[in-house]
C-alpha cells in the first residue's frame, strides 16, 4: 500500500547545526512510527517538517501522492500535538477543540457534535466549559489530543505526548493512545526519548542520532538485530566484545580468552564487534563447559539480579539473571553459557 | 517593630502620597466648583457662610454646572476633545500595534534597541519637537515648499492650525505609550499558539484575529487609555498646532482660569472632565479583572 506520509532525503540546517541530515522515511496507513533518540538529535525538527512548521533545506515531503514540501501547515491534512500542548488560554476546552473544525468550515450542530465526539473519545465529555488553566496536566494533554483527532487528520504527529505525565498515567495513556489509533484508523508519528515507550507503542522505531536515522525497524528487530553498536546500546545495557576473525570464520575475543562462532563471512584478521544481551547469558555454579569467572559485583533489581563477572584474563561480563534459584554471592566462582544464536555481529 | 506594624507603615507611604497629590487637591477643586467667582483673593466666594467667625451654613451653587449644560460652547468643547482624542487613539493604535508586534517578533537581542528607538523622542524637550512640527507643516514650511518645488501644488496646503495637525501632534507625542503596553503583552505571547492555530488549519490572518488579537486585548486597552486620557485634557498641542476652529476642553479650561479668572467655572469644567474620563477607566478595570481570572 502507498505510504500516507513520505519524507524523501530531507535535510534541515540551523546555521552550522545539521538538525536533520538526509532522512528518508515512509509512514504507512494506520501505522505507528516512533522517532527515538537522545536530546537534540533532531526528532522535533523532523516532526515539524512533517507538519509544515519548518521548511527543509533540501528533500521532499509527500502526503499520499501530493508533494506538500512547500505547502503551509494550514493546508496539510496532518495535525501535531505540541509538547507544551499549546492550548488557547482564552478559549474553553470545547472552543479549543472546535477551533480546528471551524477552520474547515464546519458550523452549527455538526460543529458541536464533532467537538463533543472528540472530547468523549478522550473521556473529557463533561469538562467542555472549563478553561485550560482549570485543568490538570493529564487533562490538558487529553484536550490537546482531542483538538487534533477532532480534525480526523491522515497523520497525527505527537511530540513527546507523555513527557509531562507521571509514570502511572503515562502507561495508561500509552494504551489509550493505541486503542484510539485502532478505532480511528489514523497513522501516528510519536517522538520520544524513552525506548520503553517507543517499543510499547510503535510498529516501527526510527533510532536517530545527530540528525540521521541509524536504523528503522520493528522493535523486536532493533533489539535482537541492531544494525550497529549505537542502536544496540540504545536498548538497554549490552556486552560488546571486540574480536578478530580467524581463518575458519570464528571470532577470537582476546580479552576473554574465548573463540565464538558467528554468522556471516569475515576476512581473516578483520576486527569484528560481537554483542550479547546480559539476559541471554546463563549463570551456573562452576563445573561444565563455559566461560569461567568470579562475581565481582551484583545489583539486586527485584525481578532479577545484574551480576558483573570478572573472567581470568581480566574482562568483565554483564549478566542479568532472573531471581529464581539460589542467588549467587560476592566472590563466588561461576560458569557463564549462552546460546550461539544470541551472539550478534555489529557493524563497528 | 512587629511585621503588622511595619506593613502598615510601608502601606502608609503610598496612601499618604495619593492623599496629598490626588484626593486633597480634588476635594479643593470640588469645593471651588460650587462657589461663585468674585474679585478677591482667592477669586471665589467662601464655601462656608460665617457670622463673626462662626460657621452658620454653606453657600454652594450649582450655577457653574448649569452653565456648562446650557452654554453650547462647553458641550461642544467636551465633544470636540473626546472626538479628537478618540481619532488620535485609533490612529495611534493602528500605528502602534504593528510596531509593537514587529518589536515583539524581532530577535531578542534586537528588542532592547528597538524599544529605545521608540522612546528616543522623549530625550529632547517636548516643546522643541512640537516647534519642529510647526516648521514642517506651516504654509512656508518644509513640506509645502518641497511640494511646490516639485510642482505638485500651486498654493501652499493648510496643514498647521487644523484639527488634523492636532491629531498628528497627539499621535506623535503619545505613540510610545501605546507601543509599550502592547509590546509587553505581545512579547509574552507563546509562539507555539500561533503554530498550533496554523496546524489546525487557520490561515495567518485568521490566526491573528482569533489568537493574537484576543490575547493582546488587555494591552490594547491599556495603550488606548494611556493615549486617550491625557489627549482629552491636552492643552499644549491644540494651542500650538490647532486653529481657532479646534475647540478643546483644555483650551477652555485655560481661558476660564487665566484669562477670565473664573476659578469656580474652571473647577466645574475639571470635575465634569474627570467624570468623562472615569468611565473608560472603569471599563478597563472590568476587562482587566476578567483577564486576570483567565490568564
Ligand atoms: N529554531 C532553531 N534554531 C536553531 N537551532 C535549532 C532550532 N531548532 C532546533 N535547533 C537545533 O537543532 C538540533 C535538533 O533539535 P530538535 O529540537 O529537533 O531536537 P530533539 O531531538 O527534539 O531534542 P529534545 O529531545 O531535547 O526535544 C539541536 O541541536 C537544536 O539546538
Ligand atoms: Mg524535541
Amino acid at each position: 500500500m502507498a505510504p500516507v506520509l513520505r519524507i524523501d532525503a530531507v535535510t534541515k540546517r540551523f546555521g552550522a547545526v545539521v538538525a536533520v541530515d538526509d532522512v528518508s522515511i515512509d509512514i504507512g496507513a494506520n501505522e505507528c512510527v516512533a522517532l527515538l533518540g537522545a536530546s537534540g538529535c533532531g526528532k522535533t525538527t523532523l516532526l515539524r517538517i512533517m507538519a509544515g512548521l519548518e521548511q527543509p533545506d533540501s528533500g521532499r515531503v509527500f502526503i499520499g501522492d501530493d508533494d506538500v514540501t512547500a505547502a503551509p501547515p494550514y493546508a496539510r491534512p496532518v495535525n501535531m500535538m505540541f509538547q507544551s500542548y499549546a492550548l488557547f488560554p482564552h478559549m474553553t476546552v470545547h472552543e479549543n477543540v472546535a477551533f480546528g473544525l471551524k477552520q474547515d468550515g464546519i458550523k452549527g450542530a455538526e460543529l458541536t457534535v464533532r467537538a463533543d465526539e472528540a472530547l468523549k473519545a478522550v473521556e473529557l465529555g463533561d469538562l467542555g466549559a472549563r478553561k485550560p488553566h482549570q485543568l490538570s496536566g493529564g487533562q490538558r494533554q487529553r484536550v490537546a489530543l482531542a483538538r487534533c483527532i477532532a480534525k480526523r487528520p491522515r497523520v497525527l504527529l505527537l511530540d513527546e505526548p507523555m513527557a509531562a505525565l507521571d509514570k502511572h498515567l503515562r502507561e495508561r495513556t500509552q494504551l489509550e493512545l493505541l486503542a484510539l489509533r485502532k478505532r480511528l484508523g489514523i497513522s501516528f508519528v510519536v517522538v520520544t526519548h524513552d525506548q520503553g515507550e517507543a517499543m510499547a507503542m510503535a510498529d516501527r522505531v526510527a533510532v536517530m542520532e545527530n540528525g540521521r536515522i541509524l536504523q528503522l525497524a520493528p522493535p523486536r528487530d532493533l533489539y535482537e538485530r541492531p544494525a550497529n553498536i549505537q542502536v544496540a546500546r540504545f536498548f538497554g545495557d549490552i556486552n560488546v566484545w571486540n574480536g578478530v576473525a580467524r581463518s575458519d570464520g570464528a571470532v577470537e575475543i582476546a580479552h576473554l580468552g574465548i573463540t565464538v562462532a558467528v554468522d556471516g563471512k569475515h576476512v581473516p584478521g578483520e576486527s569484528v564487534a560481537v554483542a550479547l544481551r546480559p539476559e541471554r547469558i546463563a549463570v551456573a555454579p562452576v563445573g561444565g563447559p563455559g566461560l569461567r569467572g568470579r562475581i565481582e559485583d551484583l545489583v539486586y533489581l527485584g525481578s532479577g539480579t545484574t551480576y558483573f563477572v570478572r573472567t581470568p584474563l581480566g574482562g568483565v561480563v554483564r549478566v542479568l539473571a532472573p531471581n529464581t534459584g539460589t542467588p549467587f554471592a560476592h566472590g563466588e566462582s561461576v560458569t557463564l553459557t549462552w546460546p550461539a544464536a544470541a551472539l550478534m555481529v555489529l557493524a563497528p | 517593630m512587629t511585621s503588622a506594624v511595619r506593613r502598615r507603615f510601608v502601606l502608609a507611604i503610598p496612601w499618604l502620597w495619593v492623599t496629598l497629590v490626588l484626593f486633597a487637591p480634588l476635594l479643593l477643586v470640588l469645593k471651588i466648583s460650587f462657589a461663585t467667582a468674585q474679585i478677591s483673593v482667592p477669586p471665589y466666594s467662601e464655601f462656608f457662610a460665617r457670622t463673626d467667625g462662626v460657621i452658620v451654613g454653606i453657600q454652594a451653587t450649582l450655577a457653574n454646572y448649569a452653565l456648562m449644560f446650557s452654554d453650547a460652547l462647553y458641550v461642544k468643547a467636551y465633544l470636540g476633545s473626546v472626538k479628537i482624542a478618540a481619532i488620535s487613539t485609533v490612529i495611534a493604535l493602528l500605528l502602534g500595534y504593528p510596531m509593537a508586534y514587529a518589536i515583539a517578533r524581532a530577535r531578542p537581542e534586537r528588542r532592547g534597541l528597538l524599544l529605545v528607538l521608540v522612546m528616543l523622542p522623549f530625550w529632547t524637550s517636548f516643546l522643541v519637537r512640537i516647534y519642529a512640527w510647526q516648521t514642517l507643516l506651516r504654509p512656508t514650511g518644509l513640506i509645502n515648499s518641497a511640494l511646490e518645488t516639485l510642482g505638485l501644488i500651486d498654493a501652499p496646503l493648510r496643514m498647521l492650525n487644523t484639527p488634523g495637525a492636532v491629531c498628528l501632534g497627539i499621535v506623535y507625542a503619545y505613540l510610545p505609550f501605546m507601543v509599550l503596553p502592547l509590546y509587553a503583552r505581545l512579547e509574552k505571547l507563546d509562539p507555539a499558539l500561533l503554530e498550533a492555530a496554523a496546524d489546525l488549519g487557520a490561515k495567518p490572518w485568521r490566526a491573528f484575529l482569533s489568537v493574537t488579537l484576543p490575547l493582546s486585548l488587555p494591552g490594547v486597552l491599556a495603550g488606548c487609555l494611556l493615549v486617550f486620557i491625557p489627549a482629552v485634557g491636552e492643552y499644549v498641542i491644540p494651542e500650538l498646532m490647532g486653529g481657532p476652529d479646534t475647540l478643546m476642553i483644555g483650551k477652555i479650561l485655560w481661558t476660564e482660569f487665566f484669562n477670565n479668572r473664573d476659578w469656580p467655572l474652571a473647577s466645574a469644567v475639571t470635575v465634569i472632565l474627570l467624570i468623562v474620563l472615569v468611565a473608560p477607566i472603569m471599563l478597563f478595570q472590568a476587562v482587566q479583572a476578567r483577564a486576570s481570572r483567565s490568564p
